[in-house]
């Protein structure tokens, strides 16, 4: 009698633990998920980019001066794209730094928790709004604006796609800013206000400094989101790949050169076809070693206290 | 050496308190930068597109003429899109929390799958559209298809849920687990029975805000090669002929809300603007709509629950 209640007993146990084991099995395989993708992105852009270097020498990518991939006279120089993506995230950060910043400083410092339990949640609502959202508003709102201001400018400018994009990055920055200046030990400020400073001297002097890393980590999420940026720069910049770092002009970046050519119908497998992917190389590694040193920044901030 | 006097130190106070005033009214005029971009992005567009929303505009098919163009294909798409995408990353995205929170054990190879994700959180969303054109549509050959979107927008929001998931989680106290434990549940018990429930309102935030960026999604869905023009609806999920007939749906080619906004954008008659903004303000409300569901979740949850 007691030895069939133990057996039935391990028996039962026995059942468990496989039943736990495969549980654990299939949430691990879902965990691999993002691992897999990662692969998948790793393949996928080298494997295609491959077979255009073979194409391309990796000097004419790098040093060519025009981008003519779908002419008969091709030319590939991806210099041409990175500088109109990089205009426009200069112009977007000059914006996005700035005011995510004080926002930030004003959120965590000064402003009352009233205050502060009402605006986060819509800075967060506005990063919740759709691009293309951002690239009509670009487009149809501020683009007028500027051209009435300036009236030589033409209807599509990396300025206005810029601005646009900075005012869509603000919430990213001041969001992680204020949480990193938060995170900084109620003693420092105390120290600082039992010396006489006043707030404007504690935010700049103490808090401010001690939560660098942290806020770096930020501007870094806002340079890599300023550089993956599409539909704003594919709506409002124009997509006419041009050498320039004039904000006023329109110009093509990487990704409205994707979508450019995703709208029309090249056939798999044809050079322009796997332009995109090494156009879409070239990005990932920007964006990748962005997100690497923000990694790093973050993790060193969060041991700091 | 001299002390400064009682008056030089008083103006040097009443300085520096100038500076702290100074300083709370440009903070204020920032914030106000950024919700008045808000609020004129919000008026702009409804004061172009309001008028033209009416029953119509939901129940008609883009159009060559304006005036009869609507969002009908572009709606019923980014519906079945959704569909797709909340039944693969809702899932994954969840399971993939827990093994991380509960299961995982510290050594390299959790920290290989957490760095993965937040390198994840970071990839720029077109990069997705890459991965998607060369891998689910040549590669696994599903084609320009609801299928192939839906999957890449869940790959692109399961960061979002995978995080929201480990969040929620964490906050339950480890009492909680011990109490399970205590009465001799297994691990799978003491989540399925405790921590899921328990966790339930954080990762639906999570699963919102997630649905809602997926919605506004544009560039990864024209890069796997989405049309601009769709004058069909893809066929009812669950008719047709059983039972591989049932997920023709999954194959048909569509367009979605924001590529349809898209194209309106860039014509440059005034009436496909027109067309446009009201397209826009369809989407935006929607995502506001759930983005503030979201974070009322999240208040009422920080709210009510007191450990």
């Amino acid at each position: 009698m007691l030895a069939v209640v133990t057996s039935a007993r391990l028996a039962k146990r026995r059942s468990r633990h496989i039943k736990e084991l495969l549980i654990e099995m299939l949430l691990l395989g879902a965990a691999m998920v993002a691992v897999l993708t990662t692969l998948g992105i790793v393949y996928v852009l080298f494997s295609e980019s491959w077979v255009f270097f073979q194409h391309v020498p990796l000097k004419d990518f790098l040093f060519d001066t025009q981008w003519t991939p779908l002419f008969d006279d091709a030319h590939f120089g991806i210099m041409v794209l990175l500088s109109g993506t990089l205009t426009s995230s200069v112009v977007a950060l000059l914006v996005a730094i700035p005011l995510g910043t004080i926002i930030a400083i004003y959120l965590s410092e000064f402003a009352t928790p009233r205050l502060r339990e009402v605006c986060k949640p819509i800075l967060e609502m506005l990063s919740g709004v759709p691009t293309i959202v951002y690239g009509y508003f670009a487009l149809l709102f501020v683009s007028p604006i500027l051209q009435w201001l300036f009236p030589s400018m033409s209807g599509f400018s990396l300025l206005s796609a810029g601005l646009v994009m900075g005012i869509m990055i603000v919430p990213y920055v001041a969001s992680l800013s204020e949480d990193a200046m938060r995170a900084v030990p109620m003693a420092l400020r105390e120290g600082a206000y039992a010396m006489g400073s006043t707030r404007f001297q504690t935010a700049v002097k103490v808090v401010f400094p001690s939560a660098f890393s942290g806020v770096a980590a930020a501007y870094i999420l806002g340079i890599s989101r300023a550089v993956g940026e599409t539909m704003i720069l594919a709506v409002a910049a124009g997509m006419q790949p041009n050498l320039t770092f004039n904000p006023m002009e329109p110009a093509a970046t990487i990704t409205a050169y994707i979508v450019q050519v995703a709208l029309g119908d090249l056939p798999h497998g044809s050079i322009g076809y796997q332009t995109i992917f090494a156009a879409g190389l070239t990005l990932f590694l920007v964006t990748l070693s962005f997100n690497i040193l923000g990694y790093f920044l973050r993790k060193r901030y969060r041991e700091a206290y | 050496m001299a002390l400064p006097d009682t008056a030089a130190i008083r103006t040097m106070v009443q300085k520096h308190k100038r500076y702290d005033h100074m300083f709370a009214i440009l903070g204020l005029l920032c914030l106000m930068v950024g919700l008045l971009t808000l609020l004129a992005l919000l008026v702009d567009m409804g004061m172009r597109g309001i008028p033209r929303i009416d029953w119509g505009f939901f129940t008609e098919f883009p159009s060559r003429r304006a005036a009869n163009a609507g969002i009908l294909s572009a709606w019923v798409g980014s519906a079945l899109v959704m569909l797709v995408t909340a039944a693969a990353a809702i899932p994954v995205g969840i399971a993939a929390g827990v093994y991380l929170e509960e299961y995982a054990r510290k050594n390299w190879f959790t920290d290989i799958i957490e760095i993965n994700i937040s390198n994840l959180a970071g990839v720029p969303s077109i990069v997705y559209g890459l991965l998607a054109l060369g891998l689910f549509v040549y590669q696994f050959n599903l084609g320009q298809s609801i299928l192939s979107a839906g999957l890449t927008l869940a790959l692109l929001i399961l960061p979002v849920i995978i995080v929201a998931t480990r969040e929620a989680i964490r906050s339950i106290p480890g009492q909680i687990r011990e109490g399970a434990y205590a009465l001799g549940a297994t691990k799978w018990q003491a989540v399925h029975d405790h921590i899921l429930p328990y966790s339930t309102s954080g990762i639906l935030t999570g699963v919102i805000i997630g649905m809602a960026r997926a919605i506004g999604e544009t560039a990864p869905i024209i890069t796997i090669g989405a049309l601009t023009f769709i004058a069909f609806l893809p066929p009812v999920p669950g008719t047709g002929e059983p039972p591989a007939g049932m997920f023709d749906w999954l194959f048909s080619p569509f367009t979605v809300m924001p590529i349809q906004m898209f194209n309106w954008t860039s014509r440059p008659e005034e009436a496909f603007q027109v067309n446009a903004a009201a397209a826009g303000f369809v989407l935006v409300f929607m995502t506001l709509a759930m983005n503030g569901l979201a974070i009322w979740i999240r208040y009422r949850l920080r709210k009510n629950l007191k450990w």
